[in-house]
């Protein structure tokens, strides 16, 4: 007689590196919620190898683990709250949008993928220009950039940054933490998608924690001569 | 076939089998965990709080830094501990590393680099496991080799983003020689 078990191998590692994460980081409370861009996000890198990925999040020990099992990436912690914090407590906000232009010391087109997480929700546009643009400039051709954007109006929410702790491939654990600015108001897609551009949206996906999730990828250095070659006949 | 037999089995009711263990039963807890204490007091060796090192650091037994390290630490195939008070300014290789003081430089292991809370490492990590507690402050890139994936990769990977990287122009080099010695 054969018993199947209700739990597939993956929940039961998911389940486990999720205990891990709540034991060694104390977060056991958080909500964990669903993502469908993240699994898309790796899906795309799997197939360079030892990608370059960029994270501009706070260091979260288990995310580090996780890309590096998954993708056997280098991993990059560039934590771009920390200078927005710093920027607000010095009262030098107005001048963050000169200070991202030059932040990041990556060459041009050397990273494969970067985890934006909702970094865009806490600076203004001016600002999230600034970013976007040295983003792309980073960004290799064929190259993924996975980014969050809140849909609704930021009404009395708190001065709170999230920490995403990727449990799988299909959940993020929301972990927040004190931030020294509260949430912006919500881009729009036109504007989003202008800030990035050349890059195009490969997928999108609004869930419903009011969350948009919006895959980037940057046309391959081939399609850009194929098509520069065309326009030129 | 009979005799054979019995000349393999202890001859003589007079060899005292039961009582040797009877003997040592009485030291057997204490003598062994004594003699672990020792071995271990023996292995692994403390850099003091007060105690300064300039230079390279090369060593075959765990070591456990305290103190402040410039330049270099290679401990190949053992493990190094980087105490609440160390402070180290060097490059690392080691077996394992394990970080609750303060580490600036690169670390490259071969099996496991641990910071804890509150650690710190600036500077760039390789090792095929990583891990980071909540708390620990890190600052730099991890490159976790995929199991089975060459070693000689790393090497052809640009190593101009990191920062350690840019500031020691050799740790590249350096590394690389590491990645291929393992």
């Amino acid at each position: 007689m054969v018993y199947h078990s209700p739990l597939s191998l993956s929940d039961l590692f998911s389940r486990k590196r999720k205990d891990e994460a709540d034991a060694a980081d104390g977060g056991g409370d958080s909500p964990v919620y669903p993502t469908r861009a993240l699994g898309k996000f790796l899906s795309s890198l799997n197939t360079i190898p030892q990608p370059l990925l960029l994270d501009l999040g706070p260091v979260v020990g288990t995310n580090v683990t996780f890309f590096g099992e998954e993708l056997g990436c280098k991993f990059l912690v560039e934590n771009v709250f920390k200078d927005i914090d710093r920027h607000v407590t010095e009262g030098k906000l107005d001048e963050l949008a000169a200070f991202l232009a030059k932040r990041f010391p990556q060459g041009d087109a050397s990273v494969d993928g970067i985890l934006c997480w909702d970094i865009f929700d806490y600076v203004d546009y001016k600002v999230a220009q600034a970013l976007a643009r040295e983003l792309v400039r980073i960004l290799r051709p064929d190259g993924a950039l996975l980014a969050q954007f809140s849909t609704t109006e930021p009404k009395n929410a708190p001065s709170a940054y999230t920490k995403y702790v990727v449990v799988d491939r299909q959940n993020l654990q929301y972990r927040p933490y004190p931030a020294a600015r509260p949430r912006q108001r919500p881009l729009v897609n036109r504007d989003i998608q202008r800030m990035f551009e050349p890059l195009r949206i490969a997928e999108q996906f609004l869930l419903k924690n009011n969350l948009r999730e919006v895959l980037f990828r940057k046309p391959p250095a081939a399609a850009k001569i194929e098509a520069s070659n065309s326009a030129a006949d | 076939m009979w005799k054979r037999d019995e000349a393999v089995k202890p001859t003589g009711p007079a060899t005292p089998a039961p009582a040797a263990p009877a003997q040592t039963q009485a030291s057997a807890p204490a003598q062994p965990e004594a003699r672990r204490q020792q071995m271990m007091e023996r292995d692994v060796v403390n850099i003091g709080k007060s105690v300064v090192i300039k230079g390279e650091l090369n060593g075959s037994e765990d070591l456990t830094v305290e103190g402040h390290v410039e330049g270099k630490i290679e401990l190949r195939d053992h493990v190094l501990t980087i105490g609440p008070n160390g402070k180290i300014k060097a490059q690392v290789f080691a077996k394992a590393v394990i970080v609750l003081g303060e580490v600036n430089g690169n670390v490259t292991a071969s099996e496991k680099v641990d910071i804890r809370d509150g650690g710190s490492v600036d500077g760039d990590i390789i090792s095929p496991r990583v891990a980071i507690a909540e708390g620990a402050h890190f600052r730099g890139s991890v490159d976790m080799q995929r199991k089975g994936q060459p070693q000689g990769q790393t090497q052809q990977q640009p190593q101009q983003q990191s920062r350690a990287t840019q500031q020691q122009p050799q740790t590249a080099s350096v590394a690389a020689q590491a990645a291929a010695a393992h």
